[in-house]
């Protein structure tokens, strides 16, 4: 029996390249890829007071490695924009007169706003502020400014931190929403991957081929029982993530429901288009499990897409997971409108339309 | 576009990697004519049914089905060729009415409810139209196989071993329905195993390793080769079917039961040999026409020296 079953893998190439590969694969690229402690998190400074010690409290939370900050947001609505899209995940506030209160001895405040649908990014970043703003100090409070960092003297100056769209820090809040779109990619791919393979192993196939239907009806009529059932799982989640849950839902089930039904789309085509290549079921089980990991640890739904490295967040926006949990997290906890979805619309669009085309490529018209 | 055949192909080719599986296979199909395909497993039945209906192209050679190129315009063909698989490849989980309403959209049948009632009626099955196919047996499956194929009424029917696996008065039924079909006009080129089916057949052909290798009337293909045919009656046949082997102007002995078989085309020195050997013993010769499977057995044997395979 055991002969028989490894005569059997030997003549599998592709389940014997899964056996060898995947492994291989997978460990590199979430070994060098994965990172609990992300840094590099894009923050936009707004400063009404530019002095000697706000540059150098800039310049040591670049130097921290947690904070990239980019000048591309300049004033106050920008920057909340661009929180809520999550374009940035931080937005450093100094107040006109910081500095002159500051050597006054009256303890000014900055105001640091974090993004904390996901605790875990923001919080080692939060947690390294205090150490920042210290070491800001140490170079700056030099000759007569010397009291400033003198050690028994109470901290001259605090760090307010707003955590916005998740204030509790709730884990939870960032998890149950993101499990939705987890669910529905592994879902959605396994139903239409099979559905392909299990007409070709039932010998189906063949009486559909000999019958006069276009690939494009075959998939589209594959496709579509299965928009229901995602519409139907997304529903139950959003219940779930409610009532059990309790995660807040601040935006508009129209747009939820919308972005779910794009995302539940797009997985369905990539499932039809692994359909079309394996050649049997269990191929097209691999398949899945072979995109759905990349799914899993580079969409930013146990890791923080921007702890990433550059190449994993490239390999992470080719993915439809990467886009539906920035719309399904802004949607529940941010209230995200139309204008803040729409850079995470379009691109699904887009990879749905290729896919598409690449699985109607690879259906075969013939037994050839 | 000619209209005089229903199938004509010529010179077809099939390789699959290094296998070359239909080699120069040329045939033509009457209308109204049931045409019998016959051959080993593996010899290229199934993949030249393939070819003729669009499933599989060809690598070379030309052909029409129905006056419509089989290389261009298989989407035609499709509507109008009934399919039979060689594996029942029918949903198991839907049931019979729904089957035959699937296949009846796919079609676009203009008047789909009653072409599928009528089809039940005909298979006798309104009452279990909601039993689920995969529950049926062998028998019944091939019998709703054939229904459907025929839904949308086609001109040509292309069966693939339709009677594997079912039992012998299903498959006289099965052939009463085919001939009343023929009747009708309509071809059929039907694959089969089964020597008493092949003579039911207008005409034959017979095929190894992808070699056409004979065509024609039954009758005119078991005289073909000029072969004459005795028959030994009696026990033991088995140690005289080795001995006979041996002697001049025998090229074949088969057993058949009580019965063997011996063929050469040489009828003189075959006589002359056979004589000799059932002299003074129980064994009683009797001269026979040749049959098909004799037939069939000597093509096979000689195919085999010629092209050095071994029909496995």
């Amino acid at each position: 029996m055991v002969r028989k079953e490894f005569l059997q893998l030997r003549r599998d190439r592709i389940s014997l390249a899964m056996v060898v590969g995947i492994p291989f694969v997978q460990l590199i690229l979430f070994g060098y890829a994965i990172n609990t402690d992300p840094k590099q998190m894009v923050t936009a400074v707004i400063s009404s007071d530019h002095s000697e010690f706000t540059r150098s409290f800039v310049s040591a939370m670049q130097q921290s490695d947690y904070f990239r900050v980019v000048n591309k947001w300049t004033d106050e609505e920008s920057a909340r924009a661009a929180l809520r899209r999550g374009e940035a995940m931080f937005v450093l506030n100094i107040p006109p007169d910081f500095t002159r209160r500051l050597l006054r001895g009256e303890r000014p405040a900055l105001l640091l706003e974090a993004d904390a649908t996901d605790p875990v990014a923001a919080g080692a970043a939060v947690g390294a502020i205090e150490q920042i703003a210290q070491s800001a100090l140490k170079k700056d409070a030099v000759g007569a400014l010397s009291y400033l960092a003198e050690p028994e003297s109470q901290k001259p100056f605090q760090v307010h931190v707003h955590r916005l769209f998740n204030p509790d820090s709730i884990s939870r809040n960032n998890i149950v929403p993101g499990l939705m779109g987890m669910i529905l990619t592994l879902m959605m791919v396994l139903l239409t991957g099979l559905a392909m393979t299990r007409e070709r192993e039932r010998g189906t196939m063949e009486n559909l081929l000999a019958m006069p239907v276009r690939p494009l009806e075959v998939m589209a009529g594959k496709v579509a029982p299965y928009i229901a059932v995602g519409l139907i799982q997304v529903t139950l989640i959003l219940l779930a993530a409610i009532f059990i849950f309790r995660v807040p839902f601040l935006g508009s089930l129209v747009w939820l429901y919308v972005s779910a039904l794009l995302f539940v789309a797009a997985n369905l085509t990539v499932g039809i288009m692994l359909s079309s290549l394996a050649r049997n079921q269990l191929q097209a089980m691999q398949m899945t499990v072979f995109f759905f990991l990349p799914n899993l640890m580079l969409s930013g739904f146990i890791f923080p897409f921007q702890g990433m490295p550059g190449w994993a967040q490239a390999i992470g926006r080719a993915l439809p997971l990467t886009y539906f949990l920035r719309l399904v997290r802004g949607i529940f906890l941010k209230g995200s409108e139309a204008a803040d979805i729409w850079p995470s619309i379009w691109p699904l669009l887009v990879f749905m339309v290729v896919i598409m085309t690449f699985a109607v490529k690879f259906y075969r018209k013939t037994l050839d | 576009m000619s209209t005089d055949f229903a199938i004509d192909v010529r010179n077809l080719n099939k390789r699959f990697g290094d296998k070359h599986v239909v080699r120069d296979l040329s045939l033509q199909v009457r209308p109204g004519e049931i045409f019998g395909f016959l051959g080993p497993n593996g010899s290229g039945k199934t993949t030249t049914i393939r070819m003729m209906c669009g499933l599989l192209t060809p690598d070379s050679g030309s052909g029409t089905c129905l006056g419509y190129d089989i290389l261009r315009d298989s989407a035609k063909i499709k509507r109008q060729v009934g399919y039979m698989t060689q594996r029942f490849s029918y949903w198991d989980d839907l049931n019979i009415r729904e089957n035959l309403d699937f296949v009846a959209r796919m079609y676009g049948l203009p008047n789909r409810r009653a072409a599928v009632d009528q089809a039940l009626e005909g298979l006798g099955l309104t009452a279990r139209a909601k039993q689920l196919v995969g529950t049926l047996s062998g028998g019944w499956k091939q019998r709703i196989a054939l229904a459907a194929c025929m839904l949308h009424e086609p001109k040509l029917l292309l069966l693939d071993e339709p009677t594997a696996g079912v039992d012998p008065s299903a498959r006289r039924d099965f052939w009463e329905e085919l001939h009343r079909l023929s009747a009708l006009g309509i071809s059929v080129l039907v694959s089969t195993h089964y020597m008493d089916e092949a003579e039911r057949c207008h005409k034959l052909a017979y095929i190894a390793h992808g070699e056409l290798l004979a065509q024609g009337k039954a009758r005119e293909i078991a005289r073909q080769e000029g072969l004459s045919t005795w028959a030994i009656h009696g026990d033991a046949l088995d140690q005289l079917s080795k001995k006979v082997k041996a002697l001049p102007g025998v090229e074949q002995t088969v057993v058949f039961g009580t019965t063997l078989h011996v063929s050469g085309r040489d009828a003189e020195a075959l006589e002359k040999s056979l004589r000799a050997v059932v002299a003074g013993t129980r064994w009683r010769l009797e001269a026979m026409e040749t049959g098909l499977e004799d037939a069939f057995i000597y093509f096979m044997s000689r195919a085999v020296d010629r092209t050095g395979f071994r029909n496995e």
